[in-house]
């Protein structure tokens, strides 16, 4: 159930705005690795070209050994990677219930079964209580959740998570974080994670990748990245990103 | 087993109120006189064309201000296979059907594809009614601009088959034909396929990182909302017997067809209905005041529906059936209902 990422070269520019350049880095089957870098990075435009909201301007995206580059949304969820969006984008007049039922039914064409699957990842991810709420309706750190239960419901081999912990207190960030190695210890799935909550990275991640400015500044283990320092100039040493000191 | 899927979510108060209802229209003809048979007519055809329309808008959330184009295809079609051919409307409808379905699915295809969305994509729609109404004009064969007119054949009684008779067969096959509507809405809404409408109404971006294929979700939307629509342009084709394309194909027409589903409720299965019996009778009723009045005021239907609009868009701008529904104990409030169904299956 794990997917290897490969990233080689990519690029992106917004009319004249270098938002990525040049970014090459691996995810290896199974593993859980961090993306991390000052607001304006480049980090979300590098999600969503592997995501393929947009192709990159160069560059490739590779899921093992298969390029993917260039492919639309929902075939990139049918190779197996599942995303949740920074902004988050619950379908507001639906339930919560629903709304993962969405992602349940990619895999599975039976209304009836993709509810029960739609359940058990609303429990996973402790938001049963909310079921039948309309989404629209949660709390931030809730839709937060329920980004993550979405995506999760498609059954990825590759997660891409966008600042999923943000708003979380440092209690729920830690039952996130035992969430997401308990998945990962269980289906072997990949994880890239956007994070700003330090707790969080150190906590889950076995690699680190630094982004600046749509550059690759550094790439470690977390206690080579936060000893790092060019990594400690331009990000963690002024912008102490949020909760690093919890 | 089935009629327990129809009914999932609506009250014993509900299904009794619906039953009753429904028993007192299917006897309503025995007492009826000839006006109020062909208002209600009026009602079952635009809650119809209302649950059609509703199908593109209120479930996939796609904006068509040019259904009038499926209604004159589809009436115009018929009646072509019907005079030149001797073919039955059921007959015609196997093929304008399909063909309307496909012509619906080009424009949602063009618009798609090339970026077209929201307001730009209903602009579309209107200028492809517009373009097919001035083309009507011009087809000499069926008319043109001075109309087609069905041979009206008189003392034979009821013919099913070939739709034409006296007002109550009109009434029975448009009643039954709402009430198909209706279910196939029903149950379409609770299919993969209407999950994936209703995600894609509420957000595209989501709903293709779900794995949804946006166009061909949309496609199918649009298709079976057109050919819907279709069959309610035979109908009007066997029912007036004439066809006029500045009628058939008029913006009014597209117009008149989503303000049912507007009042009554966009992306519900009943607002529709509800719209269509809130607003035909407010319009007839307007008209026959005035005339009784002896005051000639044109465009008075027009007023009283741009009035009720704009009460609903200030006052209940989801409809009033979500409101009603709830108020009225007609339905179990969203939220309980999927409670009771968990409590079944465990
Ligand atoms: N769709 C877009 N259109 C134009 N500019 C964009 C778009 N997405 C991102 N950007 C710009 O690209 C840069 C990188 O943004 P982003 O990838 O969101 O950074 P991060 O997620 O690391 O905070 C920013 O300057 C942002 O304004
Ligand atoms: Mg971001």
């Amino acid at each position: 159930m794990s997917l290897s990422l490969t990233v080689t070269g990519l690029t992106k520019h917004f009319r004249g705005l270098r938002a990525l350049e040049d970014v090459s880095f691996t995810v290896p089957a199974g593993k859980i690795v961090a993306l991390i870098g000052p607001n304006g990075a480049g980090k979300t435009t590098c999600f969503n070209l592997i995501a393929g909201v947009f192709p990159p301007d160069t560059g490739r995206v590779h899921l093992a050994k298969r390029d993917v580059t260039g492919l639309r949304p929902d075939q990139l969820c049918t190779a197996g990677v599942g995303r949740t969006f920074q902004i988050v984008k619950p379908f507001a007049g639906l339930s919560v219930l629903e709304n993962v039922l969405v992602g349940a039914l990619h895999r599975e064409r039976r209304v009836a079964a993709a509810r029960e699957k739609a359940a058990e990842m609303l429990a996973l991810l402790g938001l049963d209580p909310q079921a039948h709420r309309l989404a629209g309706s949660l709390t931030l750190p809730d839709r937060k959740r329920l980004e993550v239960a979405k995506a999760l419901a498609t059954q990825p081999k590759i997660l891409l998570l966008d600042e999923v912990m943000a708003g979380l207190r440092p209690t729920e960030t830690d039952a996130m974080v035992a969430t997401l190695i308990g998945l990962n210890r269980s289906t072997g799935i990949t994880i890239l994670l956007i994070e700003h909550v330090m707790r969080a990275v150190m906590a889950l991640a076995e690699q680190v990748i630094v982004l600046d400015q749509g550059r690759k500044l550094a790439e470690g283990t977390p206690e080579q990245v936060t000893q790092d320092p060019r990594v400690i100039e331009t990000y963690l040493g002024h912008d102490l990103p949020e909760g690093a000191g919890a | 087993m089935l009629t327990q899927d129809l009914f999932e979510g609506v009250t014993p108060r509900g299904k009794m109120l619906f039953t009753a209802g429904l028993g007192a229209l299917l006897l309503l003809p025995e007492v009826a006189d000839s006006y109020l048979i062909s208002i209600l007519t009026l009602i079952f055809w635009f809650a119809y064309v209302g649950q059609a329309w509703n199908v593109m808008m209120g479930f996939a959330g796609q904006l068509s201000l040019g259904h009038a184009l499926y209604v004159g295809l589809g009436g115009y079609g018929a009646a072509a296979l019907y005079m030149h051919l001797g073919l039955g409307p059921w007959v015609g409808m196997l093929v304008v059907v399909p063909v309307c379905a496909l012509v619906g699915m080009a424009i949602g295809w063009l618009g798609f594809r090339f970026g077209v969305r929201g307001v730009h994509f209903a602009l579309l729609t209107i200028a492809c009614a517009e373009f097919t109404r001035v083309a009507f004009d011009h087809i000499t064969a069926l008319g043109g601009s001075g109309g087609l007119f069905l041979p009206v054949v008189g003392g034979r009684g009821d013919d099913l088959l070939m739709l034409r008779g006296s007002p109550q067969l009109y009434y029975y096959v448009m009643l039954v034909l709402a009430l198909l509507a209706l279910a196939l809405c029903r149950i379409v809404t609770r299919t993969r396929l209407g999950y994936f409408w209703l995600a894609l109404r509420e957000n595209p971006d989501a709903a293709a990182a779900l794995g949804i294929p946006l166009l061909r979700v949309k496609l199918l939307a649009v298709g079976l909302s057109a050919g819907m629509t279709a069959v309610g342009g035979v109908f009007y084709a066997f029912y007036y017997n004439n066809l006029f394309p500045d009628q058939v194909f008029a913006m009014g027409r597209s117009i008149e067809i989503l303000l049912g589903p507007i009042v009554g409720g966009i992306g519900t299965v009943f607002g529709p209905v509800l719209g269509a019996m809130i607003l035909t009778p407010l319009g007839e009723g307007a008209s026959l005041l005035l005339e009784a009045l002896g005051i000639t005021l044109p465009g008075t239907k027009q007023v009283i529906y741009g009035l009720m609009l704009v009460l609903i868009i200030c006052f209940r701008p989801a409809g009033i059936w979500p409101w009603l529904a709830v108020k009225a104990g007609l339905v179990v409030p969203p939220g309980e209902t999927d409670l009771r169904e968990k409590g079944e299956a465990e």
